[in-house]
């Protein structure tokens, strides 16, 4: 058994930021991650960190986009947080070496992004997450903070009082993808999880095929609620064939899109008369779709993104990766044509829910980065917003988790009198468990009984147990055929145009999919490398983390943000002025729903119509 | 397994980083286009559509007694247009046959993952298309490295070389954080290390270099560019430059590099690494240090 002050789970953007705020905070850390720390999906962001550095920006105006943004759905004191300390944050990531982009006086450059009020997103060519992961790794190495990499983390060791809130993490169980061996790691002082987000529960995605949602599924296992999952970002600008993500910045640097008659079609059909093709990026999305619904697609399937006017020189100096990627993923030349873009999946606003200083309502269990609901992002994300959000939330819960004193949350978490219950709603099938192999995440007695060796130990048990279980039998059903039908259902009907019939349909298939996956199996016999193995667990954490989507999708009968409901096409802030919270009640998911915060320290933010 | 690399056409390092010909990696990529690459291309594959294309696989696994001796298996994969290398291996793993293991993870070429040898040239797998290359498609571990499994090998010399270099920024003279100012750099600086900083660790260069193949202790051409992206970075002191040349000095840094240029010819990134290296060298001659 390993031991050490703080695991955090996952090496990527909020991950590193977590372990070197902890082990500043002098806490002896140790990352556990199932891919090395280089290797993360941070690595891929490309637009840049929104920050007010400039005299003429500053914080409330950043808070407040990103307020609207998030279509009043943003907890009030993370939004402000976010606003309040990005600047610090990033012009540390300067400090540290980090190779932004410069104007001529030598200072940081920054770039219009949709639905800002000021060009101040922070950028480093359009590779801003390279530099950003590369160098918060360096400062890692630096201080000679241990990183188990290549280990994948299967469970928490979690006590099981009824009551989540009574409950408390005492550390992880991972296994070497290198050897097999399974290992328990004891946290003495709390486990971070920074596992990104789950784009793969979704077919045609922008993200890894590393994001799998782990610490979503072990974290609701473990009875931390999933906070607002509906709320899934769709990019408008990811390349057809493959979803590889085509950066915002093209669009900030003054790319245009057409449809296939040529016109610009965010001002000519009136979705957004101000911003155009900066609008927020549920906006242009359901705008692009709807030209291409309309006949007005290209091919019928996607539009074109235009950046040749703005001359080889610039393209080269701000936007050179857009070109290479163009090029490789799509063979077009971006310098002579348009790019052929639709939306994809993107991002999860969702997520675990935590509190300002990323602890979720599991003593000792915290979460940070795209895995996390703070709620900064509500019901859409800016672009932009995410790369701060990691290292401005990841130092947090590092710290917190450390020991450091950071105050007095204002976001409540967990089930408590603050929530009401949901009532309303016809389940189309029974969610949750089905029967034997989707063990629950919780693993000893807890309470009085139960030391954290104890605790560790026995989840390390039942981990074995487990993986022995998939290896010994012989034939049944490979992981891949279970992931490919949930890829696809979630695709055909939890996407940016959403009905109930097809949501239910959905959650249907997603129940198929569990009650296949009972006859899973693995056909690598080897315990050296199994990749076979680690997928397998992976697909069941996508099924968890998919239906959670699904449910919170169906009961949320309103349009906000990135939800869009055929049925509901208004925002009802009389009644939706709250966060949908699922939690993995014995087996079962249910459903209950927390206020959202809109009072700041000096003003209160006032739900206005959202137009860009 | 075979080692040999191509013989790279011997060229001239350039004698001024400043005065790059049309011959930059990159430059040379742009310029591919005009070369009918892209028509080629499209060609090959409108003749590949609804066919299945033929690859060979390199197998082992220490643990199972029929994988223990290495061996090549053929997987027939039906061709879609745009399928990378990856493509083909993932679809063959999915559909024929689970325990085929190889890294893999942004499929956009910047995770790193997915170097292999493809028809004897290190190449990312997601980034290669299966109609840029000659059939049968034959895919390898990269050489050089200790096989863990298929097409996975030990990364862990890779890291400790990179480690060695003491890859993190250093300038004792960083004003504190509380104040909340950037240090100041210019266009033409960062523009100078731009390319050294797009390195994304897949291994390619070290796996290609025949320097590194004999002697183990090289730092290789990635470490050297991360030392590199560093050292010339006008944020950093004078002290640590000289600092960083000390370490790139030594015997078995910068003077091991003989310009086969083999780095340069496989990095996916188009960092011309070479000519790094051979700008270190002549720092390391104008600070009077020492060399080999």
């Amino acid at each position: 058994m390993h031991e050490h002050d703080v695991i955090v789970v996952g090496a990527g953007g909020a991950g590193l930021r977590a372990a070197i705020a902890a082990h500043e905070a002098g806490a002896d850390v140790a990352m556990v991650s199932k891919l090395h720390p280089v290797r993360s999906h941070t690595g891929a962001a490309e637009g840049g960190i929104n920050a007010a550095l400039q005299e003429g920006d500053d914080w409330e105006l950043h808070a407040y986009d990103t307020m609207k943004g998030s279509d009043y759905l943003g907890d009030a004191p993370a939004v402000e947080t976010l606003a309040q300390d990005a600047p610090e944050e990033t012009i540390n990531l300067e400090h540290w070496g980090m190779p932004f982009s410069r104007e001529e006086d030598g200072r940081v450059s920054q770039r219009p992004f949709g639905g800002l009020s000021y060009p101040r997103t922070t950028y480093a060519g359009a590779e801003t997450g390279h530099h950003l992961l590369h160098t918060m790794y360096e400062q890692v190495v630096k201080r000679g903070i241990q990183v188990y990499d290549e280990w994948y983390v299967m469970d928490l060791a979690t006590t099981d009082e009824a009551d989540p809130n009574d409950r408390e993490c005492h550390g992880v169980v991972a296994y070497d993808v290198q050897s097999g061996q399974i290992e328990g790691f004891k946290a003495n002082q709390g486990v971070v999880l920074a596992t990104g987000g789950p784009g793969q529960a979704f077919d045609h995605t922008t993200n890894a095929v590393s994001c799998t949602g782990d610490g979503h599924a072990m974290a609701y296992r473990a009875g931390a609620p999933l906070e607002d999952m509906e709320f899934i970002q769709f990019h408008p600008t990811s390349l057809p064939s493959t979803g590889v993500l085509i950066s915002e910045g093209v669009r900030g640097e003054g790319g245009i899109l057409y449809n296939s008659e040529g016109e610009r079609f965010m001002f000519e059909h009136g979705y957004a008369n101000n911003s155009g093709e900066l609008a927020s990026r549920d906006v242009v999305a359901r705008a692009e779709l709807t030209e291409v619904d309309e006949g007005r697609g290209v091919e019928d399937e996607y539009v074109h993104l235009d950046m040749r006017h703005l001359g080889e020189e610039r393209i080269m100096d701000r936007l050179e990766n857009i070109l290479h990627l163009a090029e490789d993923f799509e063979g077009v030349d971006g310098l002579v044509e348009p790019m052929p873009v639709k939306p994809g999946q993107h991002y999860a606003m969702g997520g675990i829910e935590v509190d300002e200083n990323g602890q979720t309502c599991v003593d000792g269990l915290y979460a940070a980065g795209e895995c996390a609901c703070v709620s900064v992002h509500g019901g859409n994300r800016l672009g932009g917003n995410a790369l701060p959000e990691l290292i401005v939330f990841g130092k947090r819960a590092g710290r917190h988790a450390a020991g450091d004193d950071l105050g007095e949350p204002k976001i409540r978490t967990g089930y408590g009198d603050d929530v009401e219950d949901e009532t309303e709603t016809e389940l189309p099938v029974a969610p949750g468990e089905a029967g034997l192999g989707t063990s629950g995440g919780v693993a000893a007695d807890g309470g009085v009984t139960a030391d954290a060796e104890g605790i560790l130990e026995r989840t390390v048990e039942t981990a074995r147990e487990r993986v022995d279980r998939l290896m010994d039998k012989d034939d049944g059903v490979q992981h891949a055929e279970i992931r490919a039908k949930l890829q696809q259902a979630m695709t055909d009907y939890v996407n940016v145009f959403r009905t109930e019939e097809g949501v239910k349909k959905a959650l249907k298939i997603i129940r198929e999919c569990r009650q296949e996956y009972q006859d899973v199996y693995v056909d690598d016999p080897s315990r050296t490398f199994n990749t076979d193995l680690q997928q397998t667990i992976e697909t069941r954490n996508l099924i968890d983390v998919a239906e959670s989507i699904a449910l919170g999708a169906l009961v949320r009968d309103e349009f906000r943000g990135a939800h869009w409901r055929k049925e509901h096409q208004e925002r009802k802030d009389d009644e939706w002025l709250k966060h949908t919270l699922i939690s993995w009640d014995d087996g079962e998911p249910s459903i209950f729903y927390r206020p959202v915060i809109l009072e700041g320290q000096e003003k209160t933010y006032e739900p206005k119509e959202r137009s860009y | 397994m075979s080692t040999q690399q191509a013989e790279p056409e011997s060229q001239e390092a350039p004698e001024d980083p400043e005065m790059k010909g049309a011959e930059s990696p990159q430059e040379r990529r742009l310029e591919e286009k005009d070369d009918g690459m892209v028509d080629e291309r499209a060609e090959k594959t409108a003749e590949l559509e609804g066919e299945t294309v033929l690859i060979k696989v390199f197998r082992y696994d220490p643990e199972v007694a029929d994988k223990q001796e290495p061996r090549f298996d053929d997987f027939h994969v039906p061709f879609t247009k745009g399928m990378t290398v990856l493509d083909a291996v993932m679809y063959a793993r999915d559909e024929y046959d689970s325990s085929l293991t190889f890294r893999h993870s942004c499929r956009q070429a910047v995770c790193g993952s997915d170097a292999f040898f493809v028809n004897g040239r290190q190449r990312l797998g997601c980034k290669t298309q299966i109609s840029d290359l000659e059939q049968p498609v034959r895919i390898e571990p990269l050489p050089h490295q200790e096989v863990v499994k298929d097409l996975v090998v030990d990364m862990d010399h890779f890291y400790d070389q990179m480690h060695t270099v003491e890859p993190y920024f250093q300038d004792e003279d960083t004003p504190p954080v509380e104040d909340l100012e950037e240090q100041r750099q210019s266009p033409e600086n960062r523009e100078k290390i731009k390319m050294s900083s797009r390195c994304i660790w897949c291994g390619a260069c070290m796996s290609s270099c025949n320097i590194a193949a004999g002697d183990n202790e090289y730092l290789g051409p990635a470490a050297i560019n991360k030392a590199y992206k560093f050292a010339m970075d006008d944020r950093e002191g004078e002290e640590i430059k000289e600092h960083r040349l000390r370490i790139l000095e030594q015997e078995h840094g910068v003077w091991r590099c003989q310009t086969q240029f083999s780095c340069t010819e496989v990095c996916p990134k188009d960092i011309p690494l070479t000519e790094h290296i051979q700008e270190l060298k002549r720092e390391a001659v104008k600070k009077n240090l020492k060399f080999w």
